[in-house]
């Protein structure tokens, strides 16, 4: 290597250090965020994602000392009959509530006074701490990563537990049934996939539909006030969203359309049509008009243009333009928390509900927010030729 | 836009093109003609609608009459807050976006990872506001007396400080949330500007390097002044999607602790207060504020293609 | 199988014209092409006999049948368009057989055409293809094949050559003139190429701002321009004209160019004693311009002295910028030639294919 080459690198070398850096930082939330979604719910509490890989601290001895070790000694032997540390006994404590009623037990046998029991979390770490002494369970065996935070997620279970080791205790609660139909369960992130999906694709396809419609015969048909009329259109893009949502709302309540699909279907389709005809119409009016000369000249009506030209010709704007709204309505959560709301949650609303609500743990939140990322990034990584050719035709969307 | 030359052999009947428009025609009347005029009528009604807005006035303080609703949304102190923090989120995430998604891309455009690098940035575009609310909620998470489990947080520790609320605390969580937006809307100046600056003819910036001019001064000098068409549409676009903010907030403070801005502001008078007529008021001066921009934005864009 | 005739054409959007006060006569099996500058009409005469645009007055007849306000795929024409408009999304066999579907004929009859087609064409092996998949000259094929499947009783073609290179040009020109002879079809072409109208055209009709120039065959047009414009349109290196008078020199009559004066030679004086004294401009082709010492044998030359400004080599051909003291020319001369760059040297304007035209009108003086 000649010291030409040595200076080219090192020249570029700022170059490569602030790209990666800033790469790293728009990367590792996202990265926290997913780790922290495969952790066991024990550990996320316990330690930054970070550590994931990291040795697994001890936890419970300080309890322990705290409580026990004055009544059974720091070899747990010390009371008569009793040893903690044997993982014959520990080992039927297959939850801390069992371990509270054996010390409470122990407390009525008069063999030892404690005069405070643990609270829950202290006496679920004193339990980690005796399996893992007693060698009933080798804590440092228990998997680092999991899914059970997406099973409960998906299921809607919000329990200390989790799904799984409920459903096999039949302690789930009551709206679980602890088969495939809690799939459908109205708290779970699989019935919000399922109320996504069933609102993102219509109204994908409906406004991309009209929008080639309109695009077409607002590029090759002829009728008065062609000009004007699309000028209109287009420039209702200027109406924000949030203007539009209080007298639909109102209309919606007397039509019954509140918390409907159909209701926002409808909306989604008229607020996606100024941006899709403006951009199908640029897109089919550039088509090359001798395409369509000669379609005509063979005699073809403007129906069998529309749909054997210009069409099949416009799928590269129909798929970015599908892309866009797929994504924005999939996105959005103030359309369906007014429209919708809690009767047909979807993801974003779920989500959203699970936050405010703080009923839910960072395992229950990181898996849900994963679940609801998943099909954009698929989206995304897979198609985003589509996507960014689609943004750069419309930079004015408002 | 220019108006395509129709061919005359396609002018085909008289009912079959309104045909084709009638949907699209249709229900963007019921959809934003009719309830864009429908909220101006009720900016100027009581909280259900039912009466002028004046009937709200309280005898013995001040009162604009049938304007009532817009003295609330311009004067009460909430809104104040709300259109102070607007303001702040426009100079810090439109300044921020725009001049982080610049060096993106001016940086990319040198290395071989380009594509890899863009993706990574443009990531947060495809992902809901609250999926990344919860992204950065972990990242600003704090816990009293227990271990920190929030990223940040740790980081403070480590470098000897206290933990701290990021997102209660009125000194930072303004700028927590505006820091959630720069990381979302990044990606969108980088890709616009990315692809504005490839289009800069290279016997340009080859003339001036010949000239003698350093990297640097070609930056500002020839690039620059060249891509300023599309910086400033970019610049608007952003102003327009600031004066919107709403889902971020909304997820990660719920505009509580001072962090309140208009968009939400807005959502909360309808469906919290259920003052439908102040949430109309509210609506209509957001609408008012973006329409400016709006228009200034189509021009230079239809200016800028016409260039191109 | 048919004539075509356009009688007194206009067409007009708001004020602009596009043809004006049209009239020609085309004969069944004609080849005839419609030349000019660029936007000149010529696209637009053509695009109203294929019913793509309006007539605004005057009447358009395929065999006798008056075909203004005949829907396009009923005038039994088909049209070859510049950019080839092939679908893009259809293969070659399904951008061919399309039109044929619209029209319901049958399967089999559509297949069959469609083979034939591409038999006469050379392209079978490329049915499957599609036209992005084609290079240029392929292309240009196929949209000529998708004319012929239709066995239309006129073929318009709108400039098809233009998108190819020059080479393939060449070839496509004898092609689509081998086409003709073999369908046994009217023919009209537009082009702006004045080479290729006259290697292709049974006749051909100079147009200009929408006014018809001169119709006729390559020769007349050649050797027999009306105006200023066709002499200087027609042939390549143009024309050279120089600004001159009309005079009596002796018993003749002569060109005064300023710089020279040429003799006319007896057949034609007749003619220009009665324009004597008048501005006019003189026409010489630079094939007509020789150098004095390889000159052919038998014309009626003229020499003058000028100075050699450019010399380009062609090979076969030496094209020389001249010029003397007003007026700058061109000569192709042999490749022997002696004329080198700054040197002087004597040429010779061979006066047998001189034109003469009125300053004002610009009409030739014959």
């Amino acid at each position: 290597m000649t010291t030409d080459r040595i200076k080219m690198i090192l020249a570029g070398l700022p170059t490569h250090i602030v790209l990666i850096g800033l790469c790293l930082i728009w990367l590792i939330p996202t990265i926290g965020l997913f780790v922290t979604s495969l952790r066991p719910f024990q550990d996320i509490n316990q330690s930054g994602w970070w550590t994931a890989l990291a040795p697994r601290k001890a936890v419970g001895q300080d309890v322990y000392e705290k409580y026990l070790a004055p009544y059974y000694g720091l070899d747990g032997k010390a009371v008569e009959g009793v040893d903690l540390f044997d993982p014959e006994l520990i080992g039927q404590f297959r939850r801390s509530i069992e371990l509270t009623v054996f010390l409470r037990e122990q407390m009525e046998e008069g063999k030892v006074q404690l005069e405070e029991m643990p609270d829950p979390q202290e006496m679920s770490d004193l339990l980690t701490y005796l399996r893992q002494l007693s060698g009933a369970e080798n804590a440092a065996s228990r998997l680092r990563f999991t899914l059970n935070n997406y099973i409960d997620a998906v299921m809607g279970y919000r329990g200390r537990a989790n799904y799984t080791t409920a459903c096999a205790e039949g302690e789930q609660a009551l709206d679980l049934n602890c088969n495939i139909s809690d799939l459908m369960n109205p708290r779970g992130m699989g019935r919000a996939f399922i109320n996504s999906l069933l609102v993102a694709i219509p109204c994908t396809i409906l406004p991309i539909l009209f929008a080639a419609f309109a695009g077409y015969a607002f590029s090759w048909l002829h009728f008065p006030g062609r000009m004007g009329l699309f000028a209109l259109l287009v420039g209702l893009q200027i109406v924000p969203l949030q203007m539009t949502l209080i007298p639909i709302s109102r209309a919606y309540a007397q039509l019954g359309l509140n918390g409907t699909f159909l209701g926002i279907w409808l909306f989604h389709t008229g607020f996606g049509l100024p941006y899709a005809i403006y951009l199908m119409r640029n897109f089919i009016g550039s088509l090359p008009r001798e395409i369509f000369e000669s379609a005509y000249l063979d005699g073809m009506s403007h129906w069998t243009v529309f749909y054997k030209l210009a069409l099949p010709l416009s799928v590269p704007a129909l798929a970015s333009l599908a892309i866009f709204q797929f994504l924005w309505i999939w996105n959005d959560l103030l359309v369906a928390l007014v429209f919708l709301g809690g009767q047909r949650p979807v993801l974003t609303y779920q989500i959203g509900n699970m936050v405010s609500s703080l009923g839910a743990g960072w395992h229950l939140l990181t898996a849900a927010a994963f679940v609801s990322m998943a099909l954009p990034m698929i989206v995304f990584f897979s198609l985003q030729r589509f996507f960014v050719r689609g943004m750069l035709a419309g930079a004015v969307k408002g | 836009m220019s108006d395509t030359q129709v061919p005359e052999i396609m002018k085909q009947g008289k009912i079959a093109p309104w045909l084709y428009v009638a949907p699209a025609l249709l229900i963007m009347t019921a959809f934003i003609v009719y309830p864009g005029i429908n909220t101006f009528l009720l900016s100027f009604k009581n909280a259900d609608g039912t009466l002028s807005a004046a009937a709200a006035c309280v005898q013995g303080e001040p009162c604009w009459g049938i304007l009532e609703n817009f003295r609330y949304a311009l004067t009460a102190p909430i809104m104040l807050n709300a259109f102070r923090n607007n303001l702040l989120w426009g100079v810090l995430m439109v300044g921020g976006t725009v001049g982080l998604g610049l060096l993106i891309a001016v940086l990319a455009d040198r290395v071989k990872y380009e594509a890899l690098a863009k993706a990574i940035i443009f990531m947060p575009m495809a992902i809901s506001f609250v999926g990344a609310g919860i992204i950065w909620k972990f990242v600003y998470a704090y816990g009293t007396g227990q271990v920190q489990i929030g990223l940040l947080n740790a980081i403070v520790i480590k470098l000897g400080g206290d933990p701290i609320s990021w997102l209660s605390e009125p000194a930072f969580n303004n700028f927590a949330l505006i820091l959630v937006g720069v990381w979302m809307w990044t990606g969108f100046c980088m890709t616009i500007l990315s692809a504005s600056l490839k289009s800069v003819p290279t016997e340009i910036i080859e003339a001036a390097r010949v000239d003698g001019a350093t990297e640097w001064r070609v930056f500002w000098k020839v690039m620059v002044p060249i891509i300023m068409p599309t910086i400033a549409v970019v610049v608007t676009t952003m102003v327009i999607n600031v004066l919107k903010i709403f889902d971020i907030v909304y997820v990660m403070t719920g505009g509580n602790y001072g962090t309140e801005v208009i968009a939400n502001r807005m959502y909360g008078e309808m469906y919290i207060s259920h003052q439908s007529g102040r949430s109309a008021a509210i609506a209509v001066i957001l609408i008012l504020l973006t329409i400016p921009f709006m228009v200034w934005n189509v021009r230079r864009f239809r200016a800028q293609e016409a260039i191109r | 199988m048919a004539s075509v005739k356009y009688e007194h054409v206009t067409k007009r959007w708001g004020s602009v014209v596009g043809v004006n006060d049209l009239s020609i006569d085309i004969a069944d099996k004609e080849f005839i092409v419609y030349v000019g500058p660029s936007g000149c009409g010529k696209s637009t005469a053509l695009r109203l006999l294929a019913g793509l645009e309006s007539i605004t007055e005057g009447k358009i007849y395929i065999d006798d049948r008056v075909v203004n306000d005949v829907k396009p795929k009923d005038r039994d024409i088909a049209m070859v368009f510049q950019s080839y408009a092939l679908y893009p999304h259809m293969s070659v066999y399904e951008n061919m057989a399309f039109g044929l579907r619209q029209r319901k004929t049958s399967k089999s009859e559509i297949d069959r055409r469609v083979r034939e087609a591409a038999n006469i064409l050379g392209i079978e092996q490329l049915l499957d293809r599609k036209p992005g998949q084609l290079s240029g000259g392929q292309r240009q094929r196929v949209a000529i094949g998708r004319a012929i499947v239709r066995e239309p009783n006129v073929f318009l073609m709108d400039e098809p050559l233009s998108n190819l290179d020059a080479k393939l040009r060449v070839q496509a020109r004898a092609e689509i003139s081998k086409l003709h002879q073999r369908l046994e079809t009217t023919f009209i072409y537009v082009t702006h190429d004045q080479v290729e109208a006259m290697t292709m055209g049974t006749r051909i009709m100079v147009i200009k701002n929408g006014i018809r120039q001169q119709i006729d065959t390559p020769q007349n047009l050649y050797e027999y321009p009306v105006n200023l414009f066709v002499a200087g349109f027609i042939g390549s290196p143009a024309m050279n004209f120089m600004d001159a008078k009309l005079v009596e020199r002796g018993d003749k009559v002569a060109v005064d160019c300023r710089d020279f004066i040429l003799d006319v030679p007896e057949g034609k004086a007749a003619v220009y004693r009665r324009h004597l004294g008048e501005d006019v401009i003189l026409g010489i082709r630079p094939e007509d311009t020789h150098d004095a010492e390889y000159c052919p044998a038998g014309i009626n030359k003229s020499l003058v002295e000028v100075r050699v400004d450019v010399t380009e080599l062609l090979g076969r051909e030496v094209v020389v910028h001249l010029t003397s003291e007003n007026i700058e020319f061109q000569g192709i001369f042999d490749p022997r030639t002696k004329a080198r760059v700054g040197n002087t040297m004597a040429v010779a304007f061979n006066m047998d294919s001189t034109h003469i035209f009125d300053k004002q009108t610009e009409l030739a003086i014959r």
